[in-house]
């Protein structure tokens, strides 16, 4: 079933891509000079300084947890707590999200857990966010 | 090129001000370090000035001083930004363009958590979305790479707190003189994992300023005394590293501006008789005894169990009270970490005097990032 572009969920990030059928995705790019990789796309490296010589990709969708906070105390109107995370995706792109699944608790969380990117409604994070899709993390 | 001193310093006491202004503030440092070292505004040849909230601070504050149309320039660097105004100054005696400027820093804060500004062209606001961006939620990440390398524990950053907060009950300009026992702070409200809110340095006003002079002119003048030989002035903003764009790093950019530091300064960690260091939350401590080469890589939380940078140990750290304590007004900080570096070069900090000191270094990063070192010695 085709989606009308009305209906079509915005993404959440500047690196957030939605597809015509409202599946999402995530895209990096990567400098075909030295093989630093970047979320969303840019024109040049940041890493070495090379210009116009990035070449843009899909993300993984799977990696293992590098780093996590629990958050109690945030911005007024978020939902907390919630945990925010930093993932080393199979394709060596690291980005940042919420770890949505577990125990908000420091003992349920093991550096390194491997974990599947998922897509959901921001409106669950973030009231004030309907209508707009975001990744997730999940135990993999 | 010539030497720079530092003869005249001062900062306000550190706490909240809501009948007055910014440059109210300002004036009032700015005044004590010319007092310090016992100049007038017409003696100033050029103003530096850091304030992150407001803008032309250093000519309104000039206003209240003296409008005496000299140049003056207006930094602004997030929490490294009263040491960039310091810079500054000192770069402008090194080339020989003045032998005597003033440096301010000053800060109004709200209590309470910083809310950042949206910038760039995200669609949505992050936080709560796409993790957390709050200041205690960033460098909760700092402390927890450091467990996750280490195995650095809840309790050692904890013990931070309990230190500088201790350190505190020692200075009259700090915003607090209250000791914290562990299981306080460790049973205080959890902010950001693993960082309490006893772990979280405290939003409040301040000013500090800080007279700087050629060696030349502190010598004509008499200043020398009571001086302090700026050995180093080191900047540094973030290099490119791995998982910089998706958590902050600011342990390289300290470890690039340290290197530069001691390399100028031509001592090393070993050296120094005391350290003021960034400590805007509990969890950044300890990864920054490492970053400023104070110990090994992985001994930092070894260095809070044994008390070696407490005072009395062997190299005493935020003995102010630091951010957590003593209070962090973001553009002031910078400066008033030197301050308490003059003040024991001095031998004038009283019941926390580190004794007999003759080398100092002061660390500050704002996130972003940018990395101030400076190192200083008794003349």
């Amino acid at each position: 079933m085709e989606h009308t572009a009305s209906a079509l969920p915005q993404p959440a990030t500047s690196y957030t891509r939605v597809r015509g059928d409202g599946s999402a995705y995530l895209v990096g790019s990567r400098c075909t000079q030295c093989g630093a990789k970047f979320l969303g796309e840019r024109g040049n490296c940041g890493h070495c300084g090379a210009r116009d010589a990035l070449e843009s990709y899909e993300l993984a969708s799977r990696g293992r947890l590098y780093n996590y906070t629990i958050v109690n105390r945030s911005y007024p109107g978020i939902t907390v707590p919630f945990v925010s995370a930093v993932v080393d995706l199979e394709d060596g792109t690291s980005i940042k999200g919420n770890l949505i699944g577990v125990e908000p608790v420091a003992e349920a969380i093991p550096f390194g857990m491997p974990v599947r990117v998922v897509f959901r409604p921001a409106e669950t994070a973030n009231a004030e966010a309907r209508g707009f899709v975001a990744h997730f993390f999940e135990p993999a | 090129m010539a030497d720079v001193y530092v003869t005249g310093i001062d900062m306000i006491r550190f706490g909240r001000y809501p009948d007055r202004t910014v440059v109210q503030l300002a004036a009032e440092a700015a005044l004590g370090a010319l007092d310090d070292c016992g100049l007038g505004i017409r003696d100033i040849e050029a103003l530096y000035s850091g304030n992150i909230g407001e803008t032309m601070t250093g000519q309104r504050t000039l206003q209240l001083l003296g409008q005496t149309g000299i140049p003056v320039v207006n930094c602004t660097n997030a929490c490294a930004t009263g040491a960039t105004a310091f810079r500054e100054g000192w770069t402008a005696i090194k080339a020989g363009l003045y032998d005597i400027v003033l440096c301010i820093g000053v800060e109004k804060m709200q209590p309470g958590m910083i809310v950042k500004k949206k910038v760039g062209n995200e669609p949505l606001p992050a936080e709560g979305v796409i993790g957390s961006e709050t200041m205690p939620a960033v460098f909760g990440m700092m402390g927890m790479e450091h467990s996750r390398l280490y195995g650095t524990t809840l309790e050692q950053f904890a013990k931070v707190s309990v230190k500088n907060h201790h350190h505190s009950t020692l200075n009259p300009k700090a915003m607090y003189q209250k000791e914290t026992p562990l299981e306080e702070v460790l049973n205080a409200e959890m902010i950001a994992y693993p960082n309490t809110k006893l772990m979280c340095s405290v939003n409040v006003d301040g000013a500090a300023a800080a007279v700087l002079m050629s060696e030349k002119k502190a010598r004509e003048l008499g200043l020398a005394r009571r001086a302090a030989r700026v050995l180093a002035s080191a900047l540094a903003s973030d290099p490119w590293t791995e998982r910089n764009l998706v958590m902050q790093d600011v342990n390289t950019v300290t470890q690039y501006a340290a290197r530069t530091a001691y390399e100028m300064a031509g001592v090393g960690p070993g050296d120094l008789d005391l350290v003021e260091l960034h400590d805007c939350f509990a969890t950044a401590e300890i990864p920054h005894y490492e970053n400023l080469g104070l110990c090994p890589a992985g001994e930092g939380g070894r260095l809070i169990d044994a008390g070696e940078t407490a005072l009395g140990g062997r190299i005493p750290v935020n003995v102010s009270g630091g951010l957590l304590s003593k209070g962090h007004p973001l553009g002031a900080t910078g400066i008033a970490n030197i301050y308490e570096i003059v003040t024991h070069l001095r031998g004038e900090a009283g019941a926390r005097q580190v004794p007999n000191a003759r080398i100092g270094l002061t660390h500050v990063v704002g996130l972003g990032s940018a990395c101030a070192v400076h190192i200083l010695e008794k003349v």
